[in-house]
C-alpha cells in the first residue's frame, strides 16, 4: 500500500527563554501508522504536540501536518486533527451529551448532525448509559472515554493523544488500546501518542521515537530500534529494556 | 464566526443559568426598586401642588429619595456586576483544563475571548434594560408619570453609557483572569482595583491638589491658587471611571445640570446663566457638555478590552 507523509517536521525548536523545550526536531509520520512518542516528564512531546497543532508558535524550523502549516493554517489544522490533552477538562455543570454538544458546536456542525454523531460515539465509547449524568461524577476512565469522544466529533484524519492511558486501570487502560487500534485499522486514522507506559506502547505502536530533554535521540519500528543498541539476535527484545539502554 | 457564536451561546447560557446572576439580579433588582420606591414617594410629596414640572419621568432616576439615586446606584455597584462576571473567565477554564480543549477546536484563538466578552456585555444589557423598565412601569403605575420622547432618548443615552461603564469593569476583570494564574487572586485584584478607582482617587485627587496648590489658611488666600487646587482636583479625580459615569449620566439624566464642574470653576457668565436662567438644556445640549466624559467611557473601555485581547492573543497556552 502506498502510503503519505503525514505529518513533518524539519529542525522544529522551541525555547522558553533560555530553557529549550525541543531542539531541532526532525521527524516523519506517516498516513495510517500510530506513532509512539516516548521519553520522561519535560522532554518535550506536549510541546512539540502544541506546536504541530498551531497553538504554540515554534522559535524556529517549520512543521506540515495534512499538507498544512499549522502556524498559518491553524485553523484548517485544527479541523483535521484531534488532540486529547493529558488531564482532559470538562464543565462540570455539564452531562456527557451537552459536553459533546458544545465540541459540536464549537465544530460548526448543525444540531441534528450532531445528534446522531453523539449518539454514534456514545456508543463507541460505551458511554450509552452515562450520556446523561453530570461530567463532574465521572471516573476518570469514563472522562478519558468521553474525551476520546469528543475528538472523534470533527472526524479526524490524525488523533494527537497526550498520555491516554494515565492513571486508569488496567481494564480501562485496554479499553481506550483497543478504541485507538480500532479507529486505527477501521478509519486509518493516524495516531501521534505519547505515554510513559513502555508496555503500551509496544503493543500498539508501528513505530516509536524516544525523545530527551527536548532531543530525539532515537526514532523507528521497535524491531530496528534493538538491532541497534543490542544487535541482531535470536532474543526479543521488550521496549522497556530498549529504553532503558537510550538512557544508559 | 462559527466558533465566536458557539462561545457566545454557551457563555450567555452559562450567566443566565448561574446561581451567580441569579444572587446579583435579585439583590440589584431589589435595590433598584427600594431606590425607585423611595424616588417616587418623595416626588410625589414635592410635585403636588406644582402646576407642571419639567421631565418628571427622568425624577425616578435622579433623585435620591432617602439614600441614593438610580445613577448613583449604578456609578457605585454597576462595576460589582461587570467584576463578577468577568473575574474568572479565562483562568477557571485554564484550571479546569477546558481552555486547551477549546482551542484545539477549529475556531480561532480570538473567537474564545471575544465571545465571553460579547456574552457578559450582553448580560449587562439584559440587566440593565430590565431594572429601567421595571422602574419605568413602577414609576407609571405609582406616580402616574408618562414619558416623553425625549425622555425615552435620554434614557435611552443612559443605557448605553452605563452598558459601557459597567463592560469596562468586565474587561478589566476578564484581563485580570488571563493575566493571574489564580481564581483567588484575580478577584481579589479587581476588587482592589475596583475600591482604589472609585473610592481612593477622591480622597488622592484632594491630596495631590493641596501639594501641588496648597490653600494657606492662615494667610490671605489667593484666588488663583483656590481655583488652581480645585482645577487638579477635577483633573485629578477624572481619572476615575466612577466620576467619569456618574458625571456624564447626571447629567444626560437631569436636564437642569448645565455643566460638570463644581462652583468655583464656572466663569461668570457661566454663574450668571445658570443662576437667572432656570429652563432645561435640550438633549443635544446635554450631550454637548458630557461628550468628552462619554468618549472616554467609551474609549477605555475599548483600551481595556484591547489589552485583554492582545494578551490573551500572544500567551503561551501551556503555563
Amino acid at each position: 500500500m502506498e502510503t503519505e507523509t503525514i505529518i513533518e517536521t524539519t529542525n522544529l525548536t522551541k525555547r522558553y527563554g533560555r530553557q529549550t523545550a525541543v531542539n531541532g526536531l526532525t521527524l516523519k509520520v506517516k498516513e495510517g501508522e500510530i506513532f509512539g512518542f516516548l521519553g520522561p516528564n519535560g522532554a518535550g512531546k506536549t510541546t512539540t504536540l502544541l506546536m504541530l497543532l498551531g497553538l504554540s508558535r515554534p522559535s524556529k524550523g517549520s512543521a506540515t501536518v495534512c499538507g498544512l502549516n499549522p502556524l498559518r493554517m491553524a485553523k484548517e489544522v485544527k479541523r483535521h486533527v484531534g488532540y486529547l490533552p493529558e488531564n482532559v477538562g470538562f464543565y462540570e455543570d455539564m452531562d456527557a451529551v451537552q459536553s459533546l454538544e458544545y465540541v459540536a458546536d464549537l465544530n460548526g456542525f448543525k444540531k441534528v448532525e450532531a445528534r446522531e454523531k453523539i449518539d454514534e460515539l456514545l456508543e463507541i465509547v460505551g458511554l450509552k448509559e452515562e450520556a446523561r449524568k453530570k461530567t463532574a461524577a465521572f471516573s476518570r476512565g469514563m472522562k478519558q472515554r468521553l474525551g476520546v469522544a469528543e475528538v472523534l466529533i470533527k472526524d479526524p484524519k490524525v488523533l494527537f493523544l497526550d498520555e491516554p492511558t494515565l492513571g486508569l486501570d488496567p481494564e480501562g487502560a485496554i479499553q481506550i488500546i483497543d478504541l485507538i487500534q480500532s479507529l486505527n485499522k477501521e478509519k486509518n486514522i493516524t495516531v501521534l501518542l505519547s505515554s510513559h507506559n513502555l508496555h503500551q506502547v509496544q503493543k500498539m505502536s508501528h513505530r516509536v521515537g524516544i525523545m530527551i530533554g527536548g532531543n530525539l535521540i532515537a526514532e523507528g519500528s521497535i524491531d530496528s530500534l534493538a538491532e541497534e543498541k543490542f544487535g541482531v539476535g535470536e532474543k526479543e527484545y521488550s521496549l522497556e529494556e530498549i529504553y532503558m539502554k537510550y538512557f544508559q | 464566526m462559527q466558533g465566536l457564536y458557539a462561545v457566545f451561546k454557551k457563555e450567555l447560557q452559562d450567566h443566565l443559568s448561574s446561581y451567580r446572576f441569579v444572587i446579583l439580579f435579585a439583590l440589584i433588582a431589589m435595590v433598584s426598586f427600594i431606590t425607585s420606591y423611595m424616588a417616587a414617594v418623595h416626588m410625589r410629596g414635592n410635585l403636588e401642588g406644582l402646576a407642571s414640572t419639567k421631565f418628571p419621568f427622568l425624577m425616578l432616576f435622579s433623585t435620591p429619595g432617602a439614600m441614593f439615586s438610580m445613577v448613583q446606584f449604578v456609578a457605585f455597584f454597576g462595576p460589582l456586576i461587570g467584576l463578577i462576571l468577568g473575574f474568572d473567565a479565562i483562568n477557571r477554564e485554564r484550571t479546569q483544563g477546558t481552555l486547551i480543549k477549546v482551542l484545539s477546536q477549529p475556531i480561532y484563538r480570538d473567537a474564545v475571548i471575544n465571545g465571553k466578552f460579547l456574552a457578559g456585555v450582553m448580560t449587562i444589557t439584559v440587566m440593565l434594560v430590565a431594572i429601567v423598565l421595571v422602574i419605568s412601569g413602577f414609576g407609571l403605575a405609582f406616580v402616574g408619570v408618562v414619558p416623553g420622547v425625549e425622555e425615552i432618548w435620554r434614557l435611552f443615552i443612559f443605557l448605553i453609557i452605563s452598558i459601557f461603564y459597567i463592560s469596562f469593569w468586565l474587561g478589566l476583570s476578564i484581563l485580570f483572569s488571563i493575566l493571574f494564574k489564580s481564581i483567588a487572586t484575580s478577584s481579589l485584584a479587581s476588587v482592589a482595583l475596583w475600591i482604589f478607582l472609585s473610592f481612593f482617587i477622591s480622597l488622592g485627587a484632594e491630596v495631590v491638589a493641596n501639594t501641588v496648590a496648597p490653600i494657606d489658611r492662615k494667610n490671605e488666600v489667593q484666588p488663583e491658587v483656590v481655583l488652581e487646587n480645585a482645577r487638579i482636583k477635577e483633573m485629578v479625580s477624572l481619572s476615575s471611571p466612577m466620576v467619569l459615569y456618574s458625571d456624564a449620566a447626571a447629567t444626560i439624566i437631569d436636564p437642569m445640570r448645565k455643566t460638570t464642574r463644581s462652583i468655583i470653576l464656572m466663569g461668570p457668565m457661566e454663574e450668571l446663566l445658570s443662576a437667572r436662567f432656570q429652563n432645561p438644556l435640550s438633549l443635544g445640549q446635554s450631550i454637548v457638555i458630557v461628550f468628552p466624559h462619554i468618549i472616554a467611557l467609551i474609549a477605555i473601555t475599548l483600551i481595556c478590552f484591547a489589552i485583554s485581547y492582545l494578551v490573551f492573543m500572544l500567551q503561551e497556552v501551556r503555563t
